[in-house]
Parts: C-alpha cells; structure tokens; sequence
C-alpha cells in the first residue's frame, strides 16, 4: 500500500518529466532535421549531447560549475539573511516602510547588472565583484516577500499569541515566521534565480570565472553545441539550489 | 420576573455567592471611525463577574460583543471605562485570561498535539511533561487519534476544538470564549458544552461565553447578559435560577422555557431592530 503510493507521487512524476524532456529533445531534433528551425542557430540536441564529454574534459567544465555554484551560494545565504532581515525591519517600522516600500520594488526590476563597472571599481576583478552585484540585485524580492509574509499573518494567530502573553521576540519566533514562511522561501527562491542570471552574466560581461566564462568563449569560438551545454551546466546549478531550498523548506515547515 | 431577587446566588456552587468580582467591566464605551462616520460599537457597557460563575453574554449578530471580548482580553485599547481582574486594571494580555476566539485560530504549521501544547511550551514545561498534558486536553474535546494530523486535514468543527483545547490546556483562571460552539453540529456542541462545563466546575474557573444560542447560554449559565442592537448597550441582565447539573429533565422544564421565552422577547426586539436597520442602510445607499 505504502510503497504503492510512494510509487504513485514521487516515482511517475520524475518519469513523466524525463519522458516529456525526451520528447522535446526528439522534437526539437526533428524541427532541424526538416529545416523549420535553422542549424546554425540552435544545434542539434544529439550534439550538444555529444559535446558534453569535450566540454568536461577540454574545458574544466566541472570546475567552473563548482566556482559559480559556489559564488551564488555565498550570495544567497547573504540574501537570505540580509533580505529577511531588512523585511523584519521595514515589517516593524512603518514609516520606514511607507517610505521605502516602492523604491524597492522598482530596484527589482531595474538591470542591476548594468552598473558591473561600479562594482570592478569597489572590488576590483574578482569573485567577490561576481558575488555583490548577484546579491545586490537579487535583494529586492527577498525583502518584499518576507516583508508580504510577515504582514499577511492572520490577526486573530496574532492575538491568539497576545492572549498567551508572549513576549515580541516569542511572537516573531513562533508565530510570524512559521506564518510567513511559505512566502519568505518564494523570496528566497526567486532571490537565488535573480542571484543567477546576474552572476552567470557579469561572469559573461567581464570574461572572469566560472560558467558565464565558458558561455562567451565557447559563443566567440562559435562553439554552438558547447554553449548551450555549458549552459546546461547553468541549468543543473539552479536545480541544485531549487531542491535544497525544498528540502529546507520542508525541514522547518512540514506542511 | 423570572430573575431571581439575588442575582449573586449561585446554586450548584455556595462558596463563592459573596465573594468579590474577580472580573469586573466598568461603563465600557467604545467606539470605531468608519467611512460612513463614527460607529459606537460598545456603549457604556457594566458587568462583573464573581469567582467561578458562567456568565453568557448574548446579543444579535454586529452588536459589538467581540468588541468587548477583545476589550476584556486586553487586545484592543482606545476604549473608555476600564476592566479590572482581581482589582488590577487590565492593561493588556492578562496572565489569567484565557481567550477562545470565534475566527479559526489554530496554527497551520503545527500538529494538533503541538498547537494544544504551545501554551505549555510557551511557559516553559519540559516537552514530556507538555504533550502528556496536552494529550489529555486532545482527548477531552475528542480528538484521540487525531495528535499527529495537521489542521489543515481536519474538519472547520475540529479545528475550532483544538483552538479550545489549546486554551483549555493553559488553565485560565478567566475564560474567556467567542462563540467557540458556532462551527459545530448540535450533538457536538452540546456534548462539548457539557465538557467545558465540567471542566469549570472542577476547576472552579470563571468563564464567560458570547453566544448568540439561546438554549446554549440558558442550559450552560449562572447569569445572561442580554445586548442590544448598535450601539450596543446592556439590555437585561438575567439570573438563571435552576439546579446544576442541569440534566435533560430541567432542559425540559417549564422554567427552563420560561427563561429561554423571557431572553427570547428581548433578543427579537433587538434582531428585529438591527434587520430595520441594515435594511434603511442599504436603501439609503441605493438611494445615494
Ligand atoms: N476594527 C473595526 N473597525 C471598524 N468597525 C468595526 C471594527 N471591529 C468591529 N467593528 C464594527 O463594530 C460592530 C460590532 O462588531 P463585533 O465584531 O463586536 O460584533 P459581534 O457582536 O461580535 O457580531 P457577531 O455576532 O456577528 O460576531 C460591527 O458593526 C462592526 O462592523
Ligand atoms: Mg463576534
């Protein structure tokens, strides 16, 4: 019984999804096969494939991955503690939220990215430049959906809280965050995707690092099935953060 | 007529008749702005309540009674009058109130068990010793079996026992409850309303309960108070004056049905009013 319903949600969706991916794969293949989609712009999937064994051992792909896994993991944890605590803090002064509250919003979608010489001035051609502006512009979402999480807690758990007479921290701690936990991991989660995309494109940008390298030499070198596997690599960095954040999320919050 | 010439005796229970109020709500007014202008939800409201007595208070739906129950618990301010426990004016959240509020209220991310044990974790009692206490108070409002289940997976009557027990579970010397049997089926709320009493009696402990269910306040109380329609006002406070425990056979009396008649007559006077009232209100703003 038990393993049949193990079976029926957790084992047919991963089939499911690779089957889906298998076929896409399969029609894209045939899309260039018959001309629709031109080869000289997107390769055939059986290459890129096929390029992954080159990429790995011509071009130390595995490290590159590690270097940006790494430098988006050390801007995501910032996130997350800066981001929530700045949410906490615009949640508890109104006015400074009054205040700031649009700003902020309007930060989100502005190219952060844009404003890379700045960050080579302050901290010069390195990895730490990479991680800044990844977790500059990333801050945004964070601090809106703790913030959103925070102050759509239900009054009456509030008052249920003040009725046991609980101290303000005890009311943030047991009740407030358990409440806005589902929407402070939407934060995180799209703080890390935001955090992303910035780091691999400065690592493009100023031609230093890790994955976002790779890209551009492998586009300059016209290498079209080596670029879109790198950015597979991209790809497999944000899935690996997706499901540690589920993990986590499911750890501190069972339902 | 029927309220009894001393509406402190307290039959079923003698030792606290003459004691002094430990709760005592002194000319409560209070009052919200609305964009149609200022409403008086309160209005210069007294009551007090002795040691170990069941006062119902009820009142057609609007007329401010969860007002005064946040008032009591300390939860709301900008109020006039003032509210005392035990000759201590109530500032805030008092340590020896407890509150049932009337909106589903328990925790989605905890357990049964661990929303019953908060207060008990919240006052720090070893985790053993908390979810012992705590089972038995799952038990009592007949949640057995259910510890380990997430309100999510229970039903809107379930949870709002939970949220009973939870209180429950902190042994307020006050209790304080808003409607708490109002998502109920009736056997549930009466067997419910038999456990609570059970437990005040044994505990000695004061309660007071808002309900608008007329047998419900009768069959449970040692005294009704009787709201008006906005602003909300007291109307009658009436003494019930019938043995304890009050079986089905009383529950079937003749005097029983003379009160429930008696409460009856002011509270249609009062829906009646307030069903006038919505009605001109919603005309005049066709009209506007
Ligand atoms: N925060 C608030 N702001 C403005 N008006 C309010 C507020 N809270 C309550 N009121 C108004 O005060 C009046 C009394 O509300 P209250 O919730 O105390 O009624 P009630 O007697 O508990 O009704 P019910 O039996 O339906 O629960 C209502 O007319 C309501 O619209
Ligand atoms: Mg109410």
């Amino acid at each position: 019984m038990i393993s049949r319903t193990l079976f029926r949600q957790q084992i047919v969706p991963i089939v499911f999804g690779i089957v889906c991916l298998a076929a896409l794969i399969a029609l894209i293949e045939f899309l260039i096969w018959i001309g629709v989609i031109n080869r000289f712009i997107v390769p055939y999937p059986s290459e890129i494939i096929g390029s992954f064994k080159r990429i790995i051992v011509e071009e130390d792909v595995l490290d590159r991955f590690l270097l940006t896994a790494g430098e988006a993991l050390a801007a995501s944890l910032m996130l997350t503690v800066v981001g929530i605590s700045l949410g906490v803090l615009l949640h508890r002064m109104h006015l400074l939220r009054l205040a700031t509250e649009t700003w902020i919003a309007a930060v989100a979608s502005a190219p952060l990215v844009l404003m890379y010489p700045l960050f080579l001035v302050i901290y010069g051609r390195s990895a730490l430049t990479i991680i800044m502006i990844g977790f500059v512009a990333a801050l945004p979402p964070v601090i809106l959906k703790t913030l959103e999480g925070l102050s759509g807690t239900r009054k009456v758990l509030i008052d249920v809280g003040r009725s046991f007479n609980l101290t303000p921290s005890q009311l943030y701690w047991k009740i407030l965050f358990p409440a806005a936990l589902p929407n402070i991991f939407v934060g995180v989660r799209l703080g890390m995707i935001f955090a992303l995309i910035n780091i691999v494109g400065v690592e493009f940008l100023i031609n230093f690092g890790g994955l976002g390298q790779l890209v551009n030499e492998l586009a300059e070198r016209y290498d079209l099935p080596g670029t879109y596997a790198a950015i597979c690599f991209v790809i497999l960095v944000s899935v690996v953060f997706f499901i540690v954040t589920e993990r986590a999320e499911r750890w501190l919050r069972p339902v | 007529m029927a309220a009894s010439p001393d509406p402190s005796a307290r039959p079923g229970d003698g030792g606290s008749a003459s004691a002094e109020p430990i709760l005592v709500v002194d000319d409560i007014y209070k009052q919200f702005e609305t964009q149609d202008g200022v409403l008086v939800a309160v209005d210069h409201v007294s009551f007090d309540v002795k040691p170990g007595e069941f006062l119902s208070v009820i009142g057609p739906s609007g007329c401010g009674k969860s007002t005064l129950f946040n008032i009591m618990g300390g939860l709301l301010d900008g109020y006039g009058g003032r509210v005392s426990v035990a000759g201590e004016t109530v500032r805030g959240p008092h340590a020896s109130i407890g509150m049932i509020f009337q909106e589903e209220s328990t925790f989605p991310w905890r357990s049964v068990i661990d929303n019953v044990a908060f207060p008990l974790e919240i006052a720090g009692m070893p985790k053993a010793e908390r979810l012992e206490k705590a089972r038995h108070f799952v038990d009592l409002v007949g949640l057995d079996g259910f510890e380990r289940r997430y309100p999510s997976e229970l039903s809107g009557g379930m949870r709002q026992r939970v949220s009973m027990a939870r209180t429950l579970a902190s042994e307020p010397k006050i209790l304080l409850m808003d409607e708490p049997f109002a998502a109920l089926d009736e056997q549930t709320r009466l067997l419910l309303g038999d456990k609570v009493l059970q437990i005040q009696q044994d505990l000695k402990q004061t309660t007071l309960l808002i309900t608008h269910n007329l047998t419900e306040a009768v069959q449970l109380s040692d005294r009704i108070l009787v709201m008006t329609y906005r602003p909300g006002k007291t109307k009658r406070i009436v003494a019930i004056d019938l043995p304890r425990p009050r079986t089905s056979e009383i529950v079937g009396s003749d005097a029983f049905g003379h009160y429930v008649a008696q409460i009856w007559n002011d509270l249609r006077e009062e829906a009646s009013r307030g069903m006038r009232d919505d009605e001109s209100r919603r005309g005049g703003a066709r009209r506007a």
